[in-house]
């Protein structure tokens, strides 16, 4: 979906020479989008670390309330923005899933952080979900961690030039039979089930995080633990010592 | 806890007691922290939480990192005072490796861990007035002075929230000159944001209301649940392990510590405002001796450009600060290897949660909200 501008825009000489005559022309769909974009109403829904910066860009600094988004709705039924911000981890997963399904459309989503769009720093955890992309669509992707809170602002800003390039006549809200109800995951043994929705996402054909940086964080299980009593002489670990600091690490 | 009659017990009407869920997805829960509460009528009869929604796997993680590699994820913990958690993790690898660590980086260590305490006391207060019903204007208040402070932690490490400020043997950066500058204005501006707030607040009748005598925690209960921090302190019980440890160079200053008399919220809510008043006076004193000279340990120059080179010796050690949480505390044991074999955090506002049902039991669900805000949680914490 690009972000071009409304083809039905009215031209700009005849707006501003009707303008000083004190008529407003306009478009129903430039009516719509401003309505829409000047009053996007998120839900106050926190999840970790960036959850802070996006109360810091609530408060007096930042000031979202300039661009309309200040009313954070405790209800998912009230609110048009989902933040995801934080680690959406694989026990919360289901429950981000069910709060967007719950959200009334037109809904929008933003990623804030890395947590939340790949994993962040905790992608090597085993709780921890790679990307809440894999569930639900995306509309404005926020990397920073945390971001601060003038990046939480461009994000907004660049939600509103989508919402302004959308056509009511073709979005998908007002098509018949619309039901965006995404499948919710169950957290079972071995992790989510299904790990991940192939509608909203395809596992990569390649790795890129492995082939750049190879294996950040190798989990290792670690074997035998080390003999602390036999630590304190300083004279014998010569031949004491490389015994246990060396068990055979086997990778998993 | 003083027995409350119930609708039930009096046996006038037939009533049933309601299961509710509050969480993870409320805007009062700090988080995603969940309580599984049953009611009869209005009153809390059990509490449980239900915690692990923010389960990070910190412990493994760090575990399979070499040692300064665990440093930004502490930062992580407790999304408030990244200062503190570094300065835990810092102190517990120094004392393991024995580094001593130069007296320059001590004062900023100080400084920089009684600015974080400012930071959370401010913010927590704020965010308890929020579950109050004032609704966000003490938080914009709180907000305001946090931003100042985040200003200074921004210019001396380069992030505003999570610092990654300090190396095993000293901080990253040396403190400049503007720097100290701006921390001494926003110490002498602090006192009087924290007389404003205290007008507004302190004997508001409404808070009074409905913080007085509710959830009180005994100082008996306090101790054998090891409570820790401004929670025990507001039971009247006298430990903070900057007096009772003097870990770093804490003996130098003079600071009293405060403490309640009953231990209800508004005392929990009142030796926050105090600490903050003994933070500025700590700082005051920080600032005025702070010495020139060295922010890095020697023995720690060749780990400066190589931090995967640092083996600490076969061992363990646990050091522990007066987070401003209560007792912040890491454990590590060392094989001899880069990594640590065993990484173990004692997360205060987890184990201060334990005994939020003995608060809550008896009282209304209003109340239950207000009381979890003033245990002062943080779920990166709790659930690490």
């Amino acid at each position: 979906m690009g972000l071009t501008q409304n083809a039905t825009v009215v031209d700009d000489g005849l707006k501003s020479e009707l303008s000083k005559k004190g008529i407003v022309v306009t478009t129903m769909n430039e009516l719509y989008n401003w309505g829409r974009r000047s009053s996007i109403w998120p839900m106050q829904f926190g999840l970790a670390c960036c959850a802070i910066e996006m109360i810091a860009t609530a408060c007096a600094r930042y000031d979202i309330a300039r661009f309309g988004a200040e009313l954070f709705r405790a209800s998912p039924r009230q609110s048009d923005l989902m933040i995801v911000a934080g680690t959406v981890t694989k026990k919360m997963t289901p429950q981000v899933v069910r709060l967007y399904n719950q959200m009334a459309e037109p809904k929008y989503l933003i990623t804030m952080g890395a947590c939340s769009i790949a994993g962040g720093p905790f992608i090597d955890g085993y709780n921890v979900l790679r990307g809440i992309d894999r569930f639900i669509p995306v509309d404005v992707h926020l990397p920073g961690c945390p971001p601060r809170p003038e990046a939480l602002l461009y994000g907004l800003m660049e939600l509103q030039k989508k919402i302004d390039s959308q056509v009511i006549e073709k979005t998908e809200w007002y098509q018949k039979g619309l039901t965006r109800e995404f499948p919710i995951p169950e957290l079972g043994p071995r992790g989510l089930v299904p790990k991940f929705n192939p509608e909203v996402w395809q596992p990569r054909e390649v790795d890129h995080r492995k082939e750049r940086y190879g294996q950040p964080i190798v989990i290792r299980r670690k074997a035998k633990a080390p003999d602390l009593d036999a630590a304190p002489a300083p004279p014998r670990p010569a031949a004491a010592k490389p015994q246990p600091t060396q068990p055979p690490k086997p990778t998993v | 806890m003083e027995k409350t009659v119930t609708l039930q017990d009096s046996g006038a009407i037939d009533t049933q007691t309601l299961d509710i869920n509050i969480g993870p997805q409320h805007p009062s829960t700090h988080g995603v922290f969940r309580m599984n509460m049953k009611l009869d009528g209005e009153t809390v009869v059990s509490l449980k939480p239900v915690m692990g929604y923010l389960h990070r796997n910190h412990e493994q993680i760090a575990e399979n990192m070499f040692y300064l590699g665990s440093m930004p994820y502490t930062d992580r913990l407790d999304y408030f005072n990244s200062m503190t958690n570094n300065f835990v993790y810092a102190l517990t690898v120094e004392k393991l490796a024995q580094i001593e660590v130069p007296e320059r980086a001590d004062y900023i260590r100080v400084i920089m861990s009684e600015l974080t305490r400012l930071v959370n006391h401010v913010s927590v207060t704020g965010f308890l007035l929020n579950d109050l019903g004032a609704f966000f204007t003490p938080v914009l208040y709180a907000f305001r002075e946090r931003e100042r402070i985040l200003d200074i932690f921004e210019e001396v490490s380069g992030a505003r929230m999570m610092c990654n400020y300090f190396r095993f043997g000293g901080v990253k950066y040396d403190l400049s000159g503007e720097a100290l500058v701006a921390i001494k204005d926003v110490v002498s501006r602090f006192p009087k944001f924290l007389d404003e707030y205290e007008k507004l607040l302190t004997k508001n009748e409404i808070l009074c209301m409905r913080c007085q005598n509710v959830g009180i925690l005994s100082p008996e209960l306090a101790i054998s649940a090891s409570i820790t921090g401004p929670m025990l302190r507001a039971s009247g019980v006298n430990y903070d392990i900057r007096k009772v440890d003097n870990y770093s160079i804490y003996d130098r200053f003079k600071f009293r510590v405060p403490l309640g008399k009953v231990g209800d919220v508004y005392d929990r809510y009142y030796v926050r405002i105090l600490e903050m008043r003994e933070s500025l006076k700590i700082l005051e004193q920080a600032l005025k001796e702070i010495p020139a000279g060295e922010i890095m340990a020697k023995k720690m120059a060749p780990f400066v450009k190589a931090p995967r080179n640092f083996k600490p010796p076969l061992g363990e050690s646990y050091a522990r600060v007066e987070a401003p949480k209560g007792e912040l505390g890491i454990y590590i044991v060392s094989d001899g290897t880069p990594q640590p074999w065993r990484y173990h955090v004692r997360a205060p506002s987890f184990i201060n949660l334990t005994i939020l049902e003995d608060l809550c039991v008896g009282h209304k669900v209003a109340d239950a909200v207000v009381i979890l805000g003033s245990v002062d949680i943080v779920l990166g914490e709790v659930d690490r």
